[in-house]
């Protein structure tokens, strides 16, 4: 199943619905490479709460998604990793350094208008 | 001499059943006779022998009466299942009072030789009929000696366990002290498995209170090594997949010296020196600002 992307104002959010095949992953990647673009957004949210696995390609994907949005302009933060899968990713040593994560969806929206904030003054 | 000796062992070792339950109600009959007299033998014994030095000589008394009985009925009736719920019984009563192992073992094999030497006397005439009550007598002592000592350990380690269970509990507490900020006082010695529990339920701790900021204190934890120091940055990084910020507070001069000494890579943690400074931190973070109010005319500023 093709993951669902939502315009939201100047975000783009994009919530899994269920476990992601490798391939899903690869073209969840181009989907949002292309929609950010598209929309002109700000801002990308991936919404991983369903998620009760994530093996070293989910992450690496995520984390070559978040550098691809950044390249094209936008910021990303990842919401809703589960306690039993931040755990798991941190003993394997998938620590997503350079990435923004958050809570929930509300979370990661306040954390992008935040970050909005922040440059929006230093514009001025 | 030799032959006959093995003769005569095997002579006895094919003696049926019956002659040794008759040989043991014989038993049972001689030790009820000198019930009194055996069991002061055996409590003088106990004290010379300076056991169970935390019970007074009245106590030590009353017990040995109890076990003297069991142990003859368990000569009697062949079933240990009583005894072992009086040693159950008992262990639990002595233990607080800081019996040892030995102690209990050392009592019921006093016990065993106390009426070992009465069962000598009185069959020291006929060295035949003192082999054949002797081949009775001592399996179903031994047996006796083993469940006591084994019923004792088995309510030690029961102890044990739960008091390590309450322990576990009771130590990784998970607080919130402001809206989205959580304080982890960690107290004692981290192992693996307290690291892992600690860290779940914080990240538990994390979602259910929408936490953002995590002060972790380790005042009272008294050694860091390299094992701890990884454990602290595994919490620190799982705690940032899930959206908080983890702030390490009470890193002792020891401590910080030793992590900087392994070469443990703190380049990741946030640390403030204590936990006072550290809720100020997380103040900071979450946009708190914490005035004094102003003093009313008239009143002593503090």
């Amino acid at each position: 199943m093709r993951v669902p992307i939502l315009k939201q104002s100047q975000y783009v959010i994009a919530s899994i619905q269920s476990a992601l095949s490798d391939e899903e992953l690869l073209q969840l990647r181009d989907d949002l490479a292309r929609d950010v673009g598209k929309h002109r957004s700000r801002g990308v949210i991936i919404d991983v709460t369903v998620l009760d696995v994530m093996d070293s390609f989910a992450v690496r994907t995520l984390r070559a998604i978040a550098h691809m949005i950044r390249l094209r302009g936008a910021q990303t933060v990842i919401v809703g990793i589960q306690p039993e899968v931040a755990f798991a990713m941190v003993q394997l040593g998938l620590t997503l350094e350079d990435i923004t994560t958050a809570l929930d969806l509300e979370e990661g929206l306040a954390c992008l208008n935040q970050q909005a904030a922040a440059g929006a003054r230093h514009v001025q | 001499m030799t032959t006959d000796l093995r003769s005569r062992a095997a002579e006895i070792k094919h003696t049926d059943a019956d002659a040794t339950a008759a040989l043991l109600r014989e038993l049972v009959a001689h030790l009820r006779k000198n019930r009194t007299q055996l069991r002061e033998e055996w409590a003088r014994r106990i004290t010379e022998s300076k056991l169970l030095m935390a019970m007074t000589r009245e106590e030590i008394f009353a017990e040995a009466t109890s076990v003297y009985d069991n142990y003859v009925e368990v000569l009697e009736t062949g079933s240990v299942e009583a005894l072992q719920a009086y040693a159950r019984n008992l262990s639990e009563r002595i233990i607080p009072r800081g019996v040892e192992t030995h102690e209990v073992l050392g009592i019921v094999l006093l016990l065993r030789d106390v009426l070992a030497r009465s069962l000598f006397k009185k069959y020291q005439a006929d060295f035949g009929l003192l082999n054949a009550v002797l081949d009775a007598y001592e399996p179903a002592a031994n047996r006796i000696a083993n469940t006591v000592a084994v019923g004792f350990v088995q309510e030690r380690e029961r102890i044990i366990r739960q008091q390590q269970e309450a322990i576990r509990e009771l130590s990784t507490p998970v607080l919130q002290v402001r809206d989205r900020l959580l304080i982890l006082p960690i107290i004692g010695v981290i192992d693996s498995l307290r690291a892992r529990q600690l860290t779940e339920q914080l990240l538990r701790g994390i979602r259910a209170n929408r936490a953002k900021v995590v002060v972790v204190d380790i005042t009272g934890v008294p050694s860091v090594d390299a094992t701890v120091a990884n454990h602290l940055v595994q919490t620190v990084d799982a705690s940032r997949l899930m959206g908080a910020n983890v702030i390490v507070t009470g890193l002792s001069s020891e401590i910080a010296q030793t992590l900087v000494t392994i070469g443990v890579d703190l380049s990741k943690i946030n640390a403030v020196g204590d936990l006072q400074g550290g809720i100020e931190e997380a103040e900071r973070l979450l946009g708190y600002s914490v005035t004094m109010p102003e003093p009313k005319p008239g009143e002593v500023k503090a």
